[in-house]
């Protein structure tokens, strides 16, 4: 298993000339940008700069009024298998009446008309993911008896059951204390390491995230610009994208923090 | 209220035989069903179907059409009607409770305008099983070969999109159409369980053995088994009681529905407080044993 990507690998996600227009209103345009395959991406902005709308495109759920998009070298497309796609509120509406394995195992065969009995093999794939997520210890629990983190975490094994290559998240650590939020950072971070895998999370906070972004895509004055973590992270341009004054800390161990005030 | 010597005799009759035959196939095709309408929380638009489906009834006996069919029309017909009403459920909820009462009042004026007796007002509202004919039961096959073979087909697909729509629409699922798809076969459904418990009971024989059967296990396919055991069991236990005792089947159904539920209710309550709580946060790979501590 490498990390490093070949350099024949196509970008993960290519935005060129896009501009995306929902309701008859401009969400952004003049989108150019390449986010290299294997990277950790952060995608922030303020509320409603269209981050999840990001997401949308490259899932072929919404097409870009102008410009030309291709995700993991072609263009978008509904029930691409390659993308595992973890939606914002993950949780909200799921009921008593699946269990984490039956929720993992949707993933891989939940897009299946027809009587099929689960093979030993997509039974397997089903347990490898729970266990590579840390949540084979309450596979067969209710999502409804689970805690939040837990349930994130069997989100993320729903997302990777597939083998995908391309991992969106949004607000993955919505509503997760210090610790589960830690923890998810960290279970990215082994996701990442594990496979050649590209990571894109739309994050209102950086903080818990910067240890393992090697990247960010944000939203800025109505257009979204990539750049490598180190150029994002910087006190001008957080202050000018959150329009509050942000500033940035090192710290003994390197991690770069930003906080406002 | 008296107990009938010749119950048993009066099991073999042919008007007991339709019952014992159509409610069969009403409680196979209820406690299919039921999962699925748990599973997408949809347990209001069922109740709401079923007063739907009353002005067709008395609807089709103004017009001098077969009640099955009225019931036909107008559960599918409100069905589609809800399913237009979005996604959202606070909105979708207000405007099937609109739609609902509107519904109850039609079913009323068209009662009054056939000046229909009252035993098949009755009927409607609350069924009568012991009525079921012969053609019915034609019906009530077709119907059931149906909603089991869409089910089928679409068990999967349908699960997802009802638990996790987003993801499931990502993926390619055809979310909306697969909405639509389930609300037909709901009409379908509760069209024939309208004759064998009646509009304002139905929710005992769709619903409760669906809930009852989640409450204690979660594997999908023995929620499914369980949920038709329990709802066979209603109608036939019904049956029998009304057979011994001289009452409404409808009654002796859903009580004995009700009765399963809450046995259950109260058994998982007690065996839910005696389990430990789960550890706090899921360590990686923890072992689903119980701690120490809680011995």
């Amino acid at each position: 298993m490498t990390a490093a990507p070949d350099s024949e690998t196509p970008p993960a996600l290519v935005l060129d000339g896009v501009s995306v227009v929902r309701g008859g209103r401009v969400v952004w345009d003049e989108g150019d940008l390449a986010v290299p395959a294997g990277a950790v991406v952060g995608v922030i902005g303020p509320n409603g700069a269209g981050k999840t709308t990001l997401f949308q495109l490259a899932l072929g759920l919404l097409p870009a009024a102008t410009g030309r998009v291709e995700v993991l070298g072609a263009p978008p497309r509904r029930g691409n298998r390659r993308i595992g796609y973890v939606p914002q509120n993950y949780t909200a509406a799921l009921g008593q009446a699946v269990r984490a394995r039956d929720l993992v195992a949707l993933g891989l065969t939940g897009t299946r008309f027809g009587l099929h009995r689960s093979t030993p093999d997509e039974r397997a794939r089903v347990d490898d993911a729970l266990r590579r997520v840390g949540a084979a210890g309450y596979a067969d629990r209710r999502m409804s008896e689970l805690s939040g983190g837990q349930q994130q975490r069997v989100a993320i094994a729903q997302a990777i059951v597939d083998d995908a290559d391309l991992l969106l998240l949004d607000e993955p650590l919505a509503n997760l204390d210090l610790r589960n939020s830690q923890e998810i950072v960290t279970l990215l971070g082994e996701l990442r390491r594990e496979r050649a895998v590209t990571i894109m999370v739309v994050a209102h906070d950086l903080n818990p995230l910067l240890p393992v972004l090697t990247d960010a895509v944000y939203l800025l004055d109505g257009h979204p610009h990539h750049d490598v973590i180190g150029e994002v992270v910087t006190e001008d341009l957080l202050t000018h994208l959150y329009g509050t004054r942000v500033r940035v800390v090192r710290t003994a161990q390197g991690d770069l923090f930003t906080r406002s005030g | 209220m008296r107990f009938q010597e010749n119950w048993f005799q009066i099991l073999q009759t042919t008007f007991m035989q339709h019952a014992l035959v159509g409610g069969s196939l009403v409680a196979l095709t209820a406690g299919l069903m039921g999962y699925f309408v748990i599973t997408r929380q949809n347990a209001f638009a069922a109740h709401a179907l079923a007063h739907i489906g009353f002005p067709g009834a008395t609807g089709a006996i103004l017009v001098g059409a077969p009640v099955t069919l009225g019931l036909a029309v107008f559960c599918v017909g409100g069905g589609l009607l809800i399913g237009l009403f979005g996604k959202r459920v606070a909105e979708r909820e207000i405007a099937t409770g609109t739609i609902l009462a509107f519904a109850t009042g039609l079913g009323v004026l068209f009662a009054s305008l056939a000046t229909a007796n009252a035993s098949t007002t009755t009927n409607v509202l609350f069924g009568n099983l012991l009525a079921i004919s012969r053609d019915q039961l034609w019906t009530f096959g077709g119907f059931t070969l149906l909603v089991v073979a869409a089910l089928a087909v679409i068990a999967r697909p349908l699960v997802f999109a009802s638990v996790d729509p987003a993801v499931a629409e990502a993926r390619g699922v055809p979310v909306r159409a697969l909405g639509v798809a389930f609300v037909v076969l709901l009409a379908l459904t509760i069209t024939m369980a309208v004759q064998v418990v009646g509009t304002l009971l139905l929710f005992a024989l769709v619903v409760t053995p669906a809930a009852a059967a989640l409450r204690l296990t979660a594997r999908p396919g023995a929620v499914a088994g369980l949920s038709v055991a329990f709802a066979l069991a209603s109608v036939w236990v019904g049956l029998v009681l009304s057979a011994m005792i001289d009452l409404p089947p409808s009654f002796f159904v859903v009580a004995v529905a009700v009765l399963i539920w809450g046995t259950v209710l109260v058994a998982t309550r007690e065996r839910r407080s005696a389990r430990p709580a789960a550890p706090a946060v899921g360590g990686h790979d923890v072992v689903h044993a119980v701690p120490e501590r809680a011995r």
